[in-house]
């Protein structure tokens, strides 16, 4: 087994064999390495061929019309050109906006800067289990909402939220409604038909395919206009200027076509995973999963060890690639925002790990992670005046500690 | 973070690790720190007939360096008397172990831990 074990798929994934087979295919002179945007030669016809099979590939795992499929460099820039392209767009219907308090710092830091443009958002409060509720969207539009954007699956807690119950409602509210499904592409259902969406964000990196391209999807019917945010050439129907990158696309429809092929039964076997390691470790004493269990994507799982301190921690998981909700390891100083948002405490949050399992995880890698964090939990809670003093029934909360 | 390879091994092998009865006379407790900063440093030292430290014992709540910190202070203040424990400084502390800046701290927590068992010992002795 090669250690460390990589167990962060939530961040990014390795790209598939597969995938890379078809994308070195346009790099090179002996492949079509030509511009789509060039019409007067074969250079150009046949990347642009290869550009339209892969547009094809990532609106059938939609229920799409290739029409609607934006290429961007990731699900970042989706995220921005979908909220100021339609914010900027469709401002004199309104200029409130609502988005939710866990969603991805693209979104949330896209929206402050729509509020320091004169726009007014609000950030709606998730349930202790990450959800947010139909009837908590119901009572935040108003009449001048002019956008909703809420993620499809949260990066960190896993949790699905009601896409389709968003989408009635803002349909009936004539509101934009973007999704960002950076998360939930090729592992849940996305069906464009079906949900009332208007603006759907992509990644390809988070879905076997390469870093540094992702898409937009906006809606034709009915008719969803942006107003772009990069200008140039007018490339993707003036939306987004910029030649493009034909080796990332081939490749990133690539993935999705893989996808659409094997998400049942991929889904199956990571959720087998998933839970196996949630069994391996949950029969422990103080140990929390941090969102909700049922409404969640089968790979992710995010854990809080009570008493253990998160850096000593993920010092102790060195043999484990995963994300840490503690502030020690991140550049900031606060804990995971997601964590505090659904009502978890500091200490909580300093404590959680997020296990991201798929394509390539083995049992016999879960198996070894369950013995190293079954190992470690015990060691540094013998180590830890806390994991005693709520042995003995003391509440940590009731003693005045000296604050330095 | 880029650690020494003393924090590591302090880290990875922990001096001392343990408890002793602190309604014992003989025994001081010194516990320092608060939850909601990360870090809590319980030290006790045992004293014996002629006021020197013959055994130490600590655990702790905290990252690398604090755990670091408190196991290299329970060796350093075996065989010391408490007033010769009790100028042990923060400063030998984070040089022995080549602390980053941010993690100094750590270092302050243990030295505050010696002075909190000292206190404790002295009341309960007075």
């Amino acid at each position: 087994m090669k250690l460390p074990i990589y167990l962060d798929y939530s961040a990014t994934t390795p790209v598939d064999p597969r995938v890379v087979e078809k994308m070195v295919q346009y790099l090179s002179v002996d492949g079509d390495f030509g511009n789509p945007a060039s019409r007067s030669h074969r250079f150009g016809w046949q990347a642009e061929e290869a550009v339209d099979i892969a547009r094809e590939q990532i609106a059938d795992l939609l229920n799409a019309d290739s029409r609607e499929i934006v290429f961007t460099s990731g699900a970042t820039e989706s995220n921005n050109l979908a909220i100021k392209g339609a914010a900027h767009f469709y401002q004199k219907k309104g200029k409130h906006i609502i988005t939710a308090k866990t969603e991805h710092k693209a979104v949330l830091d896209t929206c402050r800067q729509l509020e320091r443009e004169g726009f007014e958002v609000t950030y709606l409060d998730p349930k202790e289990d990450g959800i947010v509720t139909p009837e908590q969207l119901k009572e935040a539009l108003r009449d001048d909402t002019v956008l909703v954007s809420l993620m499809h699956v949260n990066n960190e807690i896993g949790v699905i939220q009601d896409i389709a119950a968003f989408g009635e409602l803002c349909r009936a509210n004539k509101t934009i409604l973007h999704v960002d499904a950076a998360q939930s592409a090729g592992k849940i259902e996305i069906d464009v038909q079906k949900m009332k969406v208007d603006l759907i964000s992509f990644s390809g990196h988070k879905i076997y395919g390469p870093k540094g391209i992702g898409a937009l999807y906006v809606s034709r019917k009915p008719r969803i206009r942006l107003e772009a945010q990069m200008h140039g050439g007018g490339h993707e129907r003036g939306m987004r200027s910029g030649t493009l990158a034909t080796h990332q696309i081939v490749a990133m429809g690539e993935a999705f076509r893989i996808a659409k092929e094997e998400m049942a039964s991929e889904n199956e076997r990571v959720l087998a995973l998933r839970n196996r390691l949630l069994n391996g470790v949950n029969d422990m004493e103080e140990v929390y999963v941090n969102g909700s269990l049922e409404n969640r994507v089968a790979g992710n799982i995010n854990i809080s060890f009570n008493y253990v301190e998160g850096e000593s921690l993920v010092m102790a998981l060195k043999d484990l690639a995963v994300s840490s909700g503690s502030a020690c390891t991140s550049a900031s100083l606060e804990p995971s925002y997601v964590l505090r948002a659904i009502g978890r405490d500091d200490e909580l949050a300093h404590s959680s790990i997020r296990f991201s399992i798929g394509r390539f995880t083995t049992e016999a890698e879960i198996d070894y992670a369950i013995k190293i964090i079954r190992e470690n939990i015990g060691r540094l809670r013998d180590m830890s005046p806390l994991w005693d003093m709520y042995k003995e029934g003391i509440d940590i909360n009731s003693i005045e500690w000296s604050h330095h | 973070m880029a650690y020494s390879e003393k924090v590591i091994d302090h880290y990875e092998n922990p001096r001392n690790v343990g408890s002793f009865d602190k309604d014992d006379k003989s025994v001081a407790t010194g516990m320092v720190g608060a939850p909601a900063c990360g870090d809590v440093m319980k030290l006790q030292l045992k004293i014996d007939a002629n006021g020197i430290i013959e055994d130490a014992k600590f655990k702790t709540y905290g990252c690398g360096s604090a755990i670091a910190s408190s196991s290299l202070v329970t060796e350093w203040v075996k065989g010391k008397s408490l007033e010769e424990a009790g100028k042990i400084s923060n400063t030998e502390i984070s040089a022995e172990l080549a602390l980053p800046p941010v993690k100094i701290h750590c270092s302050i927590l243990a030295e505050d831990a010696i002075k909190a068992a000292i206190e404790d010992y002295k009341s309960k002795n007075a």
